[in-house]
């Protein structure tokens, strides 16, 4: 199955009871204090253009507040959008009617939700097969279904129990297997795991790589944790007060924060796990290591692979094996404790 | 009064509309209420007939049976309910005491209205109780009768319920239902509006259509809501059917009524228990039925 692209264009959500009247203040400028105070609308999304690529991870992060909620929302129109489109595979969203958007929510999108958001009563194989009881798919096949996800998300065993008897990790799988079983192209993951304590919440990342590696569906993934960004998203769009400040690769955003604001965040991240060799080599080519690196290794695995090896210089090379730059160890290693400078940024620009 | 002599007439006994206003719209709307009841007699008696049948029917197979059939049958549905032998055996002491005392078979006749009244209670009182969760005009709309049927004295609504039906079992019946139906259509409506917003939503995000998310989510989640509002209804069944044995119910209630009427002081009261009785085992047993239903709350992760 190939999975198709989203791409969200021009699109506002004002809350209150006429929204569309304000759109054009909004587009003029109003501040979102100013459309509260003076005309009792609340600025939800502001003016949001994100192609979110098919089969590739589009993690969208910012603050609570800042509306990435209520963008996620969009994608399967469980928030109706002031004016906007979202196109999937030549379709606008906005658009469907309601039989359709049944449709497109039953068998194209399934969703992972902060609080799980599971059903009390029903074991975790019935929640599991959820989505497929919805489509009407008989329970002798759903199951069958069913059971190879909750092998998939390590919950053997736990098939026959309710939510309330697992921990909120288990709970969450639960969730995970709940919209892969759905066999949807879209996964929509609202703070998916903003709720599990930080070794778990490392743990369901790695889940999530590893099926999305042999899956590649179209993830959009919500959170306001800039490292679980960093690590998972092929693209990521920061959101404050509802608007979009910036969008590109985690490694974009590290060494070219938009504004302070971003800067703020990026300041404290591990660099090392983010920014990749060819980022920071030299780009002469005529010299001739013993020791290669493929382009797109971040700089911790180079580290460890070039003193594991022994060796201070490595070359780097492209995706067909050419080598196209050099790196010393000592420019690796400035480069993970120290903001990048302009000279090294500017070549990712021309790449 | 002394307050009276400085304050002009007007301001000190209220001025009531002449007794000959009074009296002429009372007759006018007694006697177009009855001329209404007349002229709708057919449909009146297409209402009545099938309660009529079902309750004789129930009441009669209630009171026909052999004692030990029908006490082995309700110690099943007690035992099969609440799964509890305290319970189950709770209600054969209570069920032999009040054969002793020679109540059995006015016993039955009770525990036949209860039943039919609670069945239609949850017949009636559901549907409206989804209706009223679904839209917030309903619920506007019908809580304010819930109110008035609730505070309204039971005695007076007795009133149309006898010019309507007439004297008999089916209109003490009907009055029951009205008295006992309004904590089902509460407590329904209270359920499943008290669902959990994010279930709901997970629900429409798997495309849920209205009517799955009714019985594969809100129905389910607000039951042990829903159940507490079937209890209610027994219950207040229950004291209603001694307020309804004044239109004609028969049973227990009847007794209690001879006992006030001729001062039997042991009588009434043995009746009183009786009701007690039957009381504390629907109660229980559709509790523990409820509680049952619930298992999946009870296990939690530690």
């Amino acid at each position: 199955m190939a999975s198709h692209g989203i791409e969200i264009r021009g699109l506002y959500k004002i809350f209150g009871p006429n929204g569309k009247a304000h759109v054009e203040a909004v587009k003029a400028g109003i501040s979102k204090t100013e459309l509260n105070e003076r005309h009792g609308h609340v600025l939800g999304l502001k003016d949001i253009n994100i192609a979110m690529p098919g089969g590739c991870i589009t993690v969208v992060m910012g603050l609570s507040g800042s509306g990435k909620s209520t963008l996620i929302r969009h994608i399967n129109r469980l928030i109706e959008p002031t004016v906007g489109e979202v196109i999937y595979d030549g379709r606008d969203i906005c658009r469907m009617s309601q039989s359709d958007l049944r449709e497109f929510r039953r068998h194209k999108t399934a969703m992972v939700f902060q609080k799980f958001a599971l059903l009390p009563h029903r074991t975790v194989m019935e929640n599991t097969v959820y989505g497929l009881d919805i489509q009407g798919v008989p329970r002798s096949e759903s199951r069958k279904k069913g059971q190879r996800w909750i092998e998939r998300v390590g919950l053997s065993g736990f098939e026959n129990h309710y939510p309330n008897q697992l921990s909120g990790g288990m709970q969450q799988r639960v969730g995970l297997a709940r919209a892969l079983t759905n066999d949807a192209d879209i996964l929509l993951m609202d703070e998916a795991y903003s709720a599990l304590d930080p070794l778990i919440r490392v743990d369901m990342q790695t889940v999530l790589l590893d099926l999305q590696a042999e899956l590649k569906k179209t993830v959009v993934f919500i959170t306001h944790d800039l490292d679980e960004a960093l690590r998972l998203g092929d693209k990521i769009a920061i959101l404050r007060d509802g608007e979009v400040i910036q969008q590109g690769s985690g490694q974009e955003i590290v060494l070219r924060p938009a504004d302070p604001y971003i800067a703020s965040f990026v300041k404290e991240v591990n660099r090392g796990r983010v920014i990749q060799v060819q980022t920071v080599m030299t780009p002469a080519a005529g010299i001739a290591g013993t020791f290669a690196l493929p382009s797109g290794t971040t700089l911790e695995t180079a580290a460890k692979q070039m003193t594991a090896a022994g060796v201070s210089v490595a070359q780097v090379l492209d995706g067909d094996g050419k080598p196209i730059g050099q790196i010393d160890l000592t420019s690796l290693i400035s480069a993970m404790v120290t903001p990048v400078g302009h000279e090294d940024t500017a070549q990712i620009a021309a790449e | 009064m002394a307050t009276c002599s400085i304050l002009p007439d007007i301001l000190c006994s209220f001025p009531a509309v002449s007794d000959s206003y009074i009296r002429l719209a009372r007759k006018t709307i007694d006697d177009g209420f009855r001329a209404q009841v007349r002229s709708h007699a057919h449909l009146i008696d297409a209402v009545v007939q099938p309660l009529q049948a079902f309750l004789n029917f129930l009441e009669k197979l209630f009171v026909n049976s052999p004692w030990i059939v029908v006490l082995a049958v309700m110690l099943a549905i007690v035992y099969l309910a609440s799964r509890s032998k305290a319970i189950t055996l709770g209600t054969a002491f209570g069920m032999v005491l009040i054969g002793v005392v020679g109540l059995w078979e006015d016993t039955m006749v009770t525990l036949a209205i209860v039943t039919v009244a609670t069945l239609i209670a949850i017949i009636i009182g559901m549907p409206i109780g989804i209706l009223m969760a679904r839209s917030d005009r309903v619920q506007a709309a019908i809580n304010p009768v819930l109110d008035v049927m609730q505070t309204l004295p039971s005695f007076v609504y007795l009133i149309p319920v006898v010019v309507i039906f007439g004297i008999g079992k089916v209109p003490g019946l009907i009055a029951v239902v009205i008295y006992a139906v309004p904590p089902m259509i509460r407590l329904t409506n209270l359920g499943i509006r008290l669902v959990d917003r994010d279930v709901l939503e997970a629900a429409d995000a798997f495309g849920s259509s209205p009517g799955q998310k009714l019985w594969n989510v809100q129905m389910p989640l607000a039951l042990p809501t829903i159940m507490a509002g079937i209890n209610q209804t027994i219950m207040m069944s229950l004291a209603m059917v001694v307020v309804a044995s004044m239109v004609g119910v028969g049973g227990l209630g009847k007794n209690t009524l001879q006992a006030i009427n001729n001062q039997f002081f042991t009588f009434g009261f043995l009746n009183g228990f009786a009701l007690v009785a039957i009381a504390i085992i629907f109660d229980r047993a559709s509790q523990a039925f409820g509680k049952r239903l619930q298992k999946h709350t009870e296990v939690v992760h530690g």
